[in-house]
Order: structure tokens, then sequence, then C-alpha cells
């Protein structure tokens, strides 16, 4: 609805949308791009999205992909948004068997620090402000804030 | 992501474009096995132009600095912006990496 003068233009109405993804490693560079768009839109910048979101989200993608539908392109990533302008929630669904998250060691500690692999998932509880699982173990909820609560530093 | 690579005072230096994931991490790797197969030991990565760096990124560096150190080479990093720092600090890499804040600074390190 266009805005008339002397009246403030009102903030954008939360929405909600779905992606359905190949297993192909490749899209996600452009579905983030696509993603970080609308985001920009409901007022997310800063390190808040060109760290924590990208990173987390692509993690997240990738997971789905590599572990979950093991690569196998016929295989899908479901990828449910609801955006407003405190927050976005991404639900992302594979269709692998799943796994348990408990049982991923620490990447951090010192015996680990030198391995190539086993950073996404950390990354991801890092980054977002809210990680929560299916029982299953193939589907994830990612939450991110616009603002930064405040016990953390900027960006992280 | 693109990556340029140039010769300079004895080092490698290797200029990433772009953003260094999952989709195109192999490239980068690749190229710089390459360089270390015929005979480059010194090693600069520049992220000045860098946008992002996912785990697979991070794995690939991980990755990369092994095995040049096992040919006695060096893997160095410089020109992080504060979200990529962010990154490392927070998995702990700042601790395995040399990162220069400068090009030239990294240089001179060797």
């Amino acid at each position: 609805m266009p805005s008339r003068a002397g009246c403030s233009v009102s903030a954008p109405e939360p929405i909600e949308f779905v992606l359905d993804l190949p297993s192909d490693l490749r899209v996600i560079e452009n579905v983030i791009v696509y993603l970080v768009a609308r985001c920009q839109a409901y007022g997310f910048g800063g390190a808040r999205l060109n760290l924590n979101f990208r990173v987390g989200v692509t993690e997240a993608l990738a997971n789905a992909m590599l572990y979950g539908n093991r690569r196998r392109p016929e295989r899908r990533v479901r990828v449910e948004v609801a955006l407003s302008t405190a927050r976005v929630a991404l639900r992302i669904a594979d269709e692998g068997q799943g796994f348990d998250p408990a049982r991923v060691p620490d990447p951090t500690a010192a015996e680990n620090l030198s391995r190539p692999g086993g950073r996404g998932l950390f990354l991801i509880r890092k980054l977002m402000d809210a990680v929560e699982f299916n029982q299953a173990g193939n589907a994830v909820r990612l939450v991110l804030n616009r603002e930064p609560p405040l016990r953390r530093p900027t960006g992280v | 992501m693109s990556f340029q690579t140039s010769k300079t005072s004895g080092v490698l230096v290797v200029d990433v474009d772009g953003q260094l994931i999952v989709g195109n991490r192999q490239d980068l790797k690749q190229r710089v096995l390459d360089e270390l197969e015929s005979g480059e030991r010194k090693f600069l990565i520049d992220f000045a132009n860098t946008g992002y760096i996912d785990s697979s990124g991070l794995g690939v560096l991980v990755s990369l600095s092994k095995k040049i150190r096992e040919q006695g080479g060096e893997l160095r990093l410089a020109n992080l912006n504060e979200d990529l720092r962010t990154l490392f600090e927070l998995t702990k890499l700042d601790t395995l990496f040399n990162i220069s804040d400068s090009r030239d600074e990294a240089l001179e390190s060797f």
C-alpha cells in the first residue's frame, strides 16, 4: 500500500514462505543471497546478517544435503521461513535418517582443533539464538533475532 | 568465489574473492595443492575481498595448513575482517594459524 504524505511508513507485515531445494551444494550460495535480501527488507543487517545468519544457515543447509540426504540430488531439502522485523525463524528438513546432535564432539577441544571437519553444528549453535532438532534428528529449527541479546558481544 | 594467485617475495599469494564455502572450497584446495606439488612452500591467503567462510572453508584451511607443514612449508593468513576474525575466535582457529593484519605484515613475517 503506498504511504501518504505526512504518514510514517509502517513496518512490513510478517511473512512466511517455503523453499524446496535439491541436494546440490552449489545452490547454497544463491539461496543465501536470496534469503539475505529478504531479511534486509525487514531491517536485518550488520554482523547479525553477514556473519550469524549467512554462516549459520549455510551450515544447516550443508548438513541437510551432505549428511541428511547423502548428496543424493533427488532427495529434497525443505526450508520453511517465517520472517518479521523482530526475528527470522527457519525450519530446515531433509529426507535422511536423522542423527543424535548430542553425540557431536566439541571441535574447539585441543584434540579436535586440527581436524578439518566437525565445526558445522558448533557454529550453528554459537551463531543462532535458538536451535532445536526434531526427535528424529532430520529437521532443525533456527531462530535469529534482529537485535543481539544484551548478554552477548556484538556479532556473536 | 574466485581467486587469483601471484608470487611476491618468494611467497605464493592467493586472493580469495567472494565466499569460501561448501560449494566451492575444493577449487581453492586443489589450486594450493597443485602449487605445493610444483615446489612452492610459502603460502599467504589474503581475505581482503572475502565475504564469508563456513565450516567447510575453515576445514580446507586447516587441511592445507597441515599438508603444507608436512612438506616443510608454511601457510599464513591476512586481512580478516571483523566477522571473519570472530569466526576464527569462536572456533579457536586463531590459535592454530598465523594471522596478520595486512598483506605486507604477513609477507615480512615469513
